[in-house]
């Protein structure tokens, strides 16, 4: 198995009152390093919950997951939030930027999370700062940015541990479409510095920057393509 | 075991941000820690204060002597009871002289209070204590100038007397006043030497006396009058087999029947002490009981403001878990931000006990100081409080899921 994410019968089943929801029906994936990649689905389709299993936010039902050939779908809490910490970046819609911090504490906060040394984390969280062109912002705090600003902070957080994927949950879906077109050419970038990135998005122009898109529609894969329009 | 560390001085950092985000509210939180601290810190600083005075009142009275009185110290029952006893009298004072085998010394004293005149000056309502020879070694008096009296003197009722220090400071200011004549009532008396300052005993000024041969108060001031009896012991350990003697001695001169209670009290300084420690245990049961409840209600406040703030703040808990937060490091996080809220209480307290005692130092007459044992215990309580009452508000956010965290605004 060279793949960087296998998922395997994947199933999520909630329990509303007496009612099981299935949210995700039997899903199979196989991720490579190196790929972008966007998940579409409508609302409802089950893709926010594949998104928070990649994540390794949530625990399937049943089914496999490897994340870099290691199980991690019969993980414990404790275990998942190392996964998290060490091989996954994440970028959410809403930033979810720790307000009262500054930008460069908030890109610190991983690397506080794996125990790095204050001086070292400090020297990293400004490199990945830099990448992301906001060294001269490092000290304002998240009010103090806008939104393109924050969600740059939001990738430089994501960048910090040099994770094996990126999964961005509709990131650009507060920005205005300046902006927006901002933040995928920063994705854009990061891929080509050999970066996986995995988008969740339902908006098509923001899928288009991805090599692969898979629909998601009812739980299920609709539709698994390759694009070439680079 | 240095993540650890770091992490202990990264949370330190988070809960320090998070309360100076809240400064008021922290400080309402803490008030029922900062109340119970400073009740039982204060308390302490109190008694600590209470006992080096006490000490220093009683100290005159000295550990290794008995005080033959009418009156009990501490009266259990009616004073009526008491008040129908015969008098203490020079006859139970000489019967105790000539058959005790124990005791080091044994001096009958008596005293009065008269105005006392020099030349043109006069003091009014001055002590006049009648004294023997053996007073000197029983009540280590020492004398600044002159002497102290002689056998003949006290045996013969000489008028000859010896003054305090007060006294010769207000009625001869300048003048030498030994070989002066003084009038003590009517009566000429002769000084022959001053005392050395003798400090206070139980708030009467022992340098403000006169001391005079314990015939001569008979003699010139009446000779119905009860006496005390001072029996001085050899050594501490021996303080009880002498109180048993002078006790059988007692009853035997007084014939008493074995079925009759004793018409006479032997008192000691241990009595004070005990009644003291009685009363400052009180004090100090009081003071824990007050300082336990408002440590318990303070911490209650606490458990409820943790409890909102990480309802407040579930968005941040799932931020930090998303990004690899274990639940321990929240666990960790939350308890320590309700150990410093209570520490800070514990420190405020601390600083208001010590404001208090200079206050209580300042302006009463008793010496107070904040003992550090308090100190040390003010803020380990606090500590625990803080502690205990952090973990269930701490387990519940460690627990929260991070996706319903995330979701939340």
């Amino acid at each position: 198995m060279q793949s960087l994410i296998h998922l395997e019968k994947i199933t999520k089943i909630y329990k509303i009152g007496t009612i099981d929801v299935h949210a995700l029906r039997g899903v199979d994936l196989n991720i490579q390093p190196n790929e972008y990649i966007s998940i579409m689905g409508p609302s409802g389709s089950g893709k926010s919950t594949l998104m928070n299993i990649i994540g390794c936010l949530d625990s399937p039902t049943s089914g496999s997951y490897f994340l870099e050939n290691e199980l991690v779908s019969t993980m414990d809490d404790n275990k998942l939030a190392e996964v998290r910490n060490r091989k996954i970046g994440f970028v959410f819609q809403t930033f979810n930027l720790l307000p009262r911090a500054s930008a460069l504490h908030n890109v610190e906060l991983p690397l506080v999370y794996s125990g790095i040394h204050a001086n070292k984390r400090r020297m990293i969280a400004e490199e990945a700062l830099e990448k992301v062109s906001l060294s001269d912002r490092k000290n304002h705090r998240p009010n103090e940015l806008s939104g393109g600003q924050r969600q740059r902070v939001a990738i430089a957080r994501a960048l910090v541990n040099s994770p094996s994927l990126i999964l961005a949950d509709e990131p650009t879906g507060n920005l205005d479409s300046t902006t927006g077109k901002e933040i995928m050419s920063v994705f854009d970038d990061l891929h080509k510095a050999g970066n996986t990135i995995i988008l969740v998005t339902h908006e098509k122009d923001v899928a288009q920057h991805a090599d692969r898109i898979v629909h998601i529609l009812d739980g299920n894969i609709a539709e698994d393509i390759q694009v070439n329009n680079h | 075991m240095i993540s650890t560390l770091i992490s202990l001085w990264e949370n330190v950092l988070i809960a320090l941000r998070a309360l100076a985000q809240n400064k008021l509210r922290a400080v309402l939180t803490t008030l029922g820690i900062i109340i119970g601290v400073l009740t039982v810190v204060s308390v302490a600083s109190i008694i600590a204060g209470l006992n080096k005075g006490f000490a220093s009142q009683i100290s005159a009275l000295g550990s290794n002597t008995l005080f033959i009185h009418k009156y009990p110290w501490i009266m259990k029952d009616d004073f009526f009871k008491y008040r129908n006893r015969p008098d203490i009298t020079m006859k139970d004072a000489e019967y105790l002289i000539k058959h005790s085998q124990l005791a080091e010394s044994i001096a009958p004293a008596t005293g009065t209070s008269r105005d006392i005149k020099f030349r043109n000056n006069s003091l009014s309502d001055i002590s006049v204590a009648g004294v023997t020879i053996e007073h000197e070694l029983i009540e280590g008096y020492t004398i600044a100038d002159g002497r102290y009296f002689t056998q003949t003197e006290i045996d013969r009722d000489k008028p000859s007397c010896v003054i305090g220090w007060e006294i010769k400071e207000k009625l001869f200011k300048d003048i030498n006043p030994v070989g002066e004549r003084i009038k003590i009532g009517d009566v000429s008396y002769i000084v022959i030497g001053v005392m050395d300052k003798r400090g206070s005993l139980l708030g009467h000024n022992l340098d403000s006396e006169v001391y005079v041969p314990i015939g001569t108060i008979f003699k010139n001031f009446g000779s119905r009058r009860g006496i005390r009896i001072l029996v001085k012991v050899t050594s501490p350990e021996m303080i009880d087999e002498v109180k048993d003697e002078i006790r059988f001695l007692l009853r035997v001169s007084r014939k008493l029947k074995p079925q009759e209670e004793d018409n006479f009290s032997i008192n000691q300084q241990e009595m004070l002490t005990n009644m003291y420690k009685q009363l400052t245990g009180g004090l100090y049961t009081a003071a824990f009981g007050i300082g336990t409840l408002s440590l318990l209600v303070g911490g209650i406040g606490i458990m409820n403001i943790m409890l909102v703030s990480v309802a407040e703040r579930r968005k941040e808990i799932g931020i930090r878990k998303a990004l690899g937060a274990k639940r321990r490091v929240i666990t960790f996080q939350f308890i320590i931000e309700s150990i410093i809220i209570c520490s800070v209480g514990g420190i405020i307290a601390i600083f208001f006990s010590y404001l208090i005692s200079l206050v209580i130092d300042k302006v009463t007459p008793f010496p107070s100081s904040v003992p550090i044992w308090s100190v040390f215990m003010g803020l380990g309580f606090s500590t625990f409080v803080g502690l205990f009452f952090g973990i269930y508000p701490a387990r519940r956010a460690a627990k929260l899921d991070p996706i319903e965290c995330l979701r939340y605004e």
